[in-house]
């Protein structure tokens, strides 16, 4: 009993000041510190794994090439499993490590909303590529946020002008039953308002099915679907949800090239081994899968070559894995335009940083050169526009590899988009008793 | 031999009846408290206040209500979360709905809705007992996730169903820093603890101590249990309510229904297990070792990993923290039933004998 | 009515399923009187085994046959549940006779924790498939009755025949069998089945070992439908109503219960929900068994709680 209870006690003191224990790196170089947060455990694992190791590659690859004008790439991650307080926890750990976070890619809208309250106070800017919330687009209210080449709100956008050019037109909508199946949570939806005011415009009945967390019982929703028929359904899923509502349309006989799915839902993970994926289709914003762009085989060459690669070989190039190495190279990039402001071959600060995100200008030739050829899109963004681009393909699964279904590259519309846009951000900044950054601001 | 209680005489009902009859006791929780508010926020770093200490504070709260309901009445709850919910909520609408509402009577408020939905989710106990309880409680928690993510009113009509606070000013004192949010729930939870420690040894936390042990003797003796097991509910759900509350509006500031959803409850039962049932102390011990375990286990893994002479990944220690968890959980039932406060006790008796035995 | 008629018998069908998952939880708790929150953990568990081994065993041994890998991965999956059950009646059981309910609850909670933490890290976190050669597309039946038939799954109803036959094979056993006759005596008393020489130790071990095949059943059907992932193991939390609707002690309780929580909860989505915005089921189940419970709080079929002072 005295042993046990000695051990009792020592479990409890170890515990107690080992949490106290924090060692610090000291750097023999300059060196820029990029916190991930990360999910690969839980419900949303088959998603967050290959996000997480596209991310980790890319640093590796940029490290490989000599780092950002020779400022060494470091990184760590932190494990959320995709829940916002271990998110927030994971934000004060690493935003004071290895001399202070660059920035935040949060990789889910529910902490998105938690540090966008957080950053500006410590300075840090937080980028998120193709998710977050969607009124942060409107740089003269959200500062600090960077959804980078596209919104969900966008997403929505190019989703349903792909949905359009299937039926020949925005203007034969009219009449056409659309059903938004979507998960429960704030991503799925974000895609609500911008589809209410698209149904209002062209005439088409939307109804909506919300799927509640984790997304793997859909029975009724698919049930729901088949008693209404719509023409299309629009699939806002994630991690097991995707798979399961493919799997649910088969059970039902929905017709699968009549549902059309957003970039969360479209990543190898969500329709690999399922029989009945084939003819499924979704828009991406960008980047697709690309196991054939030049910055794979750079990955593969200089870091997997090596023996160095972060996850499986043969998901290098997949959909998710694109976009952790997309979003990976955007953060590099705003570094390196801050880093031509600041001091090139310098740390840069999270706060300098922030500048560097504002005045991205990437160009095709710029992203030719690093390898992005027919992967993504140009990016500008300023002051006013954080978003930079919205950009987005279509692709269909065969069974085997997603294909382009077409050439064209949708872009959201930014007229029915841009209002939306600022009267949510400026009901933010009223909540928020914030002002609207002036114009001379954004010179700085 | 400096914990004694030798020659400290009582002349008087009142020294007799009081919380720590034993000086030296007192003497540390005053230290401890002083500590707190005093040397605390002179030591920690941010990171320790934002990432440890708050979310250590408010789940203390929040066990704290949790253990007068399991602990102490001996109803097992498995819908905590969905008590925070309503008290965060709550505090939520009733703050932006209400103009030049004070901060401090929206939380009040949060506690006080959480009250109402508590002794609503309580009256099934009247007639149903033990485990059929305790999944019926579940649908508290199920029925709190739907209702906070469906309904829009709740969550003021936000598109994305995640709302916000947007600034924190009680009287005028603008609780911006994490050492200001750190005192402000250090206040809340001295207060709770005092008030529940005096409610627990009053007449009618004697009558909770006696349906927990045995309801239908405590009928027959007289306790009214209608009364007893209500009023439980009722108290264990505003002190949940007002945690909840604090939980989003100081330490999340921006937070959707997924924060208080299935994870959460359970949680709160494991603090408590681990804790000690039916001890208010336990609710801190307890609280320390949730927070604490996980931050510490994803720190140390790898770092004996590398002695070992491997690198492990981030999935690796999330798994190793599963299991970890579920084996501690495990383990502590089967050594010490009664949680860390037991240990506490046994520690204090040991004190009191030292250095010699015998 | 013919939507409706659909309703309903998706509701039976996913009943069923639910009856099966209720049946683990009913034998471990009719038996050793443990609530076992750990049966969502080990259906993740043992669909989490059968699912890789069956991809696994081919590469190891170099053969092609799915039909012999899935076997030999379903014995194995069986085989690894009753080393789990030998291990929790070992390390965790032995050591909490007699405690209260509530601590056994919370150690299953933390066996449910290890599992999760234990499936995961030996098994990965993907989304893995079973393939046992169920039939993926529906068939549609009185096409001639009602506009566009009657939707019914194949792969629902080779569940059902099969859920079906294993609660059969398990009431044979519990009756026809000394062991089941065992099982039913510590079921009774276990002070009286231990005094006439009944090893309670083995009885609990054979009693998790039965719980786990029927977790492994449960699991290779639900992962064939749905992919074995983490989120498997909240099959768990849908069959909860179900077993309280029942009563904790009873097998017919599972099963009715379950049939009534699965239509319950199609039909209160399909008809209730649109009207208050949807996703209502998994909390509709819940209220549907408070009710019940309102007003029978031992569960339709529980044993009557008498209480003693």
């Amino acid at each position: 009993m005295r042993v046990r209870n000695a051990l009792l006690a020592a479990v409890v003191m170890t515990a107690g000041f080992s949490s106290s224990l924090t060692t610090p790196v000291f750097a023999q170089e300059q060196e820029q510190f990029f916190p991930l947060l990360v999910f690969r455990t839980g419900p949303y694992a088959p998603s967050g794994v290959p996000w997480a190791n596209g991310f980790v590659d890319y640093y590796k690859l940029v490290n490989a090439r000599g780092g950002i004008n020779g400022v060494k790439a470091v990184w760590e991650e932190c494990e959320t499993s995709y829940a916002t307080d271990r998110g927030v926890e994971c934000y004060e750990r690493l935003k004071g490590k290895n001399g202070g976070a660059t920035l935040f890619q949060t990789m889910s809208t529910g902490i998105t909303f938690a540090l966008t309250e957080k950053a500006p106070g410590d300075k840090i800017p937080i980028l998120t590529p193709g998710y977050g919330r969607s009124d942060s687009a409107d740089g003269g209210v959200f500062e600090w946020n960077f959804p980078l080449t596209g919104t969900h709100a966008a997403s929505a956008d190019t989703q349903l002008q792909y949905v359009a050019s299937l039926v020949g037109g925005l203007d034969k909508l009219q009449g056409k039953k659309i059903t938004l199946l979507y998960h429960d949570s704030p991503y799925g939806k974000e895609a609500i308002p911008i589809l209410q005011k698209r149904a209002e415009m062209h005439g088409f009945d939307l109804s909506m099915i919300p799927v509640t967390h984790p997304g793997v019982e859909q029975k009724s929703a698919w049930l729901q679907i088949r008693q209404n028929r719509p023409d299309f359904v629009l699939l806002w899923g994630w991690g097991v949800m995707n798979s399961t509502a493919l799997k649910e349309a088969q059970a039902t006989g929905f017709p699968r090239d009549k549902i059309v799915g957003v970039w969360p839902s479209g990543s190898e993970s969500d329709v690999k081994g399922i029989s009945g994926a084939e003819g499924y289709s979704a828009v991406l914003l960008q980047p697709g899968s690309g196991p054939d762009s030049q910055v794979v085989k750079d990955i593969l060459e200089l870091v997997h070559a090596k023996g160095e690669g972060t996850g499986p070989k043969e998901e290098v190039g997949e959909a998710v894995y694109m976009r952790g190495v997309v979003n990976a190279m955007l953060s590099v990039e705003g570094v390196r335009a801050a880093q031509e402001k600041f001091g090139v071959g310098k740390t840069v600060t999270g706060e300098q940083a922030r500048w560097g995100y504002e005045h991205l200008d990437l160009t095709q030739e710029k992203l030719d050169a690093l390898g992005f050829h027919d992967v993504m899109r140009e990016v500008k963004t300023s002051c006013a526009d954080h978003m930079g681009s919205s950009w987005a393909r279509a692709y269909v699964w065969d069974g085997t590899r997603w294909k382009l279904a077409s050439d064209t590259w949708f872009q959201a519309d930014m007229s029915i988009l841009d209002p939306l846009v600022k009267t949510s951000a400026d009901a933010y900044a009223a909540e928020k008793k914030l002002e609207r950054r002036r114009a001379d601001d954004c010179q700085s | 031999m400096f914990y004694r209680e030798n020659g400290q005489l009582k002349t008087s009902y009142q020294a007799d009846q009081q919380i720590f009859p034993i000086a030296q006791d007192r003497w540390a929780i005053i230290g401890l408290v002083l500590f707190a508010i005093v040397a605390v926020p002179l030591l920690a770093n941010e990171y320790t206040f934002s990432a440890i200490l708050i979310p250590f504070l408010i789940l203390s709260l929040a066990a704290l209500g949790v253990n007068i309901l399991v602990g102490y009445c001996g109803q097992i709850s498995m819908g905590s979360g969905a008590f925070m919910a309503v008290g965060a909520y709550a505090a939520y609408n009733t703050l932006v709905r209400i103009d030049g509402m004070p901060l401090l009577l929206a939380l009040l408020s949060g506690g006080f809705f959480a009250t109402v939905v508590g002794m609503f989710f309580g009256i099934p106990s009247l007639r149903v007992k033990g485990l059929y309880l305790a999944v019926a409680t579940l649908a508290a928690q199920f029925l709190s996730d739907w209702a906070f993510l469906r309904v829009p009113w709740f969550t003021n009509n936000s598109t994305s169903g995640s709302v916000m606070v947007s600034e924190l000013q009680m009287f005028s004192w603008r609780i911006d820093t994490a050492v200001e949010k750190y005192l402000f729930c250090l206040g809340f939870l001295i207060v709770f603890a005092v008030l529940a420690k005096n409610l627990v040894r009053s007449a009618i936390g004697r009558e909770w101590m006696a349906v927990r042990d045995m309801d239908v003797a405590a009928a027959v003796i007289g306790i009214r249990i209608t009364y007893a097991k209500l009023s439980a509910f009722a108290v264990s759900s505003f002190i949940i309510g007002v945690a909840g509350a604090l939980w989003g509006f100081v330490h999340l500031g921006a937070w959707e229904p997924a924060a208080f959803g299935l994870d959460r409850s359970f949680q709160l039962l494991f603090i408590v297990i681990i804790g000690g049932m039916g001890s208010i102390m336990g609710s801190f011990f307890g609280a320390a070792f949730i927070v604490i375990l996980p931050i510490v286990l994803s720190q140390t893994l790898p770092a004996l990993g590398n002695l070992v002479g491997f690198e492990v990944s981030t999935a690796a220690i999330s798994h190793a923290e599963f299991m970890i968890f579920g084996a501690l959980i495990v383990w502590f039932l089967i050594v010490e039933p009664h949680g860390l406060a037991k240990l506490w006790s046994t520690g204090k008796q040991k004190l009191r004998l030292w250095p010699f035995p015998h | 009515m013919g939507f409706f008629l659909e309703a309903l018998f998706a509701g039976l069908m996913s009943g069923v399923l639910y009856s099966l998952v209720a049946l683990g939880f009913v034998l471990i708790f009719k038996t050793s009187g443990v609530f076992n929150f750990a049966q969502g953990a080990m259906v993740l568990f043992a669909a989490l085994a059968m699912a890789r081994f069956a991809e696994w065993l081919p590469q190891w041994l170099g053969f092609e046959s799915a039909l012999l890998a899935n076997i030999v991965a379903f014995l194995i999956a069986g085989a690894i549940m009753c080393v789990v059950a030998w291990l929790v009646e070992l390390l965790v059981l032995r050591h909490l006779v007699n405690q209260s309910d509530a601590t056994l609850l919370m150690a299953t909670l933390g066996v449910a924790y290890f599992l999760d933490g234990l499936g995961q890290s030996g098994f990965g976190s993907g989304i893995y498939t079973i393939d046992v050669g169920m039939p993926k597309d529906p068939i549609f039946v009185l096409e001639s009755v009602f506009p566009g038939g009657i939707l019914l799954n194949k792969e629902d109803l080779i569940a059902t025949v099969i859920a079906t036959a294993l609660v059969g094979l398990l009431t044979l056993f519990f009756m026809k069998t000394t062991t089941g006759r065992a099982l039913r005596a510590v079921a009774d008393d276990h002070q009286a089945a231990q005094s006439i020489g009944i090893p309670l130790n083995r009885i609990w071990v054979i009693v998790w070992c039965v719980a786990g095949g029927v977790a492994l059943v449960a699991g290779v059907i639900w992962g064939s439908k749905l992919g074995v992932q983490f989120s498997l193991s909240t099959v768990a939390l849908r069959a909860l109503p179900v077993i309280i609707l029942g009563g904790l002690t009873s097998i017919p309780g599972a099963i009715v219960g379950g049939l009534i929580i699965g239509v319950g909860e199609k039909l209160s989505e399909l008809y209730l929900g649109p009207l208050i915005g949807g996703g209502i089921e998994i909390w509709f189940a819940y209220v549907l068994a408070l009710v019940f419970l309102l007003f029978r709080p031992q569960g339709l079929f529980g044993e009557k709680i008498i209480d003693r002072v």
